[in-house]
């Protein structure tokens, strides 16, 4: 098999709109991280993010979070048109650093959970939801 | 277009002193995100809830700060501690300036 030139050209563009894309995607998410952390550093453990492997109804997917000891847990949609969710600030009262709710997910992506934890540090945790009808009209 | 808002929420009515609490909110709203479309192809502009608290006796509980990525009618689980008999005050803050506030008192058992 033998590729033209015009076809090599094609082709390298093609993979070069490739590898752009995901990076435009994902470079508000990387604004939103380094906003919250201040650039800092994020262990893998110390969160607890629990979502649902498969969401049937993006519209309305159950999402959990829970860190022990954190003061706030941000939550990100990478996948969304704006890739905020909700962030949560745990005061003097609050029984445990855990929440639930629901969250609309444009698509199948990746769902972020970054805790700032009480001594100054920050923990990640992700999940992938595969979502079969999205949440965000159009 | 924040018509008919009604915040539900479920606290027990009794606890221990110190005891950690599970409290469930929902409030129904619309939360229109800003990125869908009407029949004529205009944006529909958001207005969604951005801020929800929970506090206990004047003491933050919780206090969540709220995106179009929420979903309508939001849901908040969370936990407290009742350290003695009180009020839980939560309150709702929407895009439109509307604030929405309830409250359920609870004694020590």
């Amino acid at each position: 098999m033998e590729f033209s030139r015009r076809e090599t050209l094609g082709m390298a563009l093609g993979a070069a709109v490739m590898t752009v894309l995901p990076l435009r995607v994902s470079a508000s998410t990387e604004d939103r991280i380094a906003e919250f952390t201040g650039g800092a550093d994020m262990a893998d453990t110390g969160v607890e993010l629990t979502a649902p492997e498969i969401a049937e109804n993006g519209n309305t997917v159950p999402i959990e979070v829970s860190a022990p000891g954190a003061t706030a847990i941000m939550v990100l949609a990478t996948g969304n048109p704006t890739p905020g969710v909700a962030t949560f600030n745990f005061g003097p009262l609050a029984g445990s650093q855990s929440a639930a709710t629901r969250i609309r997910l444009a698509g199948t992506q990746d769902v972020v959970a970054i805790a700032k934890l009480a001594d100054g540090s920050f923990a990640k945790a992700s999940a992938s939801v595969k979502v079969t009808i999205g949440g965000c009209g159009g | 277009m924040a018509s008919g808002v009604k915040p539900r929420v479920k606290v027990p009515k009794k606890a221990t002193a110190g005891e950690a609490i599970t409290i469930k909110t929902l409030i129904s709203h619309q939360m229109e995100s800003g990125q869908r479309k009407d029949k004529e192809g205009n944006l529909i502009p958001r207005s969604i809830i951005n801020r929800f608290t929970c506090e206990f006796n004047g003491q933050l509980v919780v206090d969540v700060t709220i995106e179009p990525a929420v979903s309508t009618n939001p849901y908040f689980q969370f936990e407290a501690i009742v350290p003695e008999a009180g009020d839980f005050a939560f309150t709702w803050y929407d895009d439109d300036g509307s604030v929405y506030e309830t409250s359920k008192s609870i004694a020590i058992a």
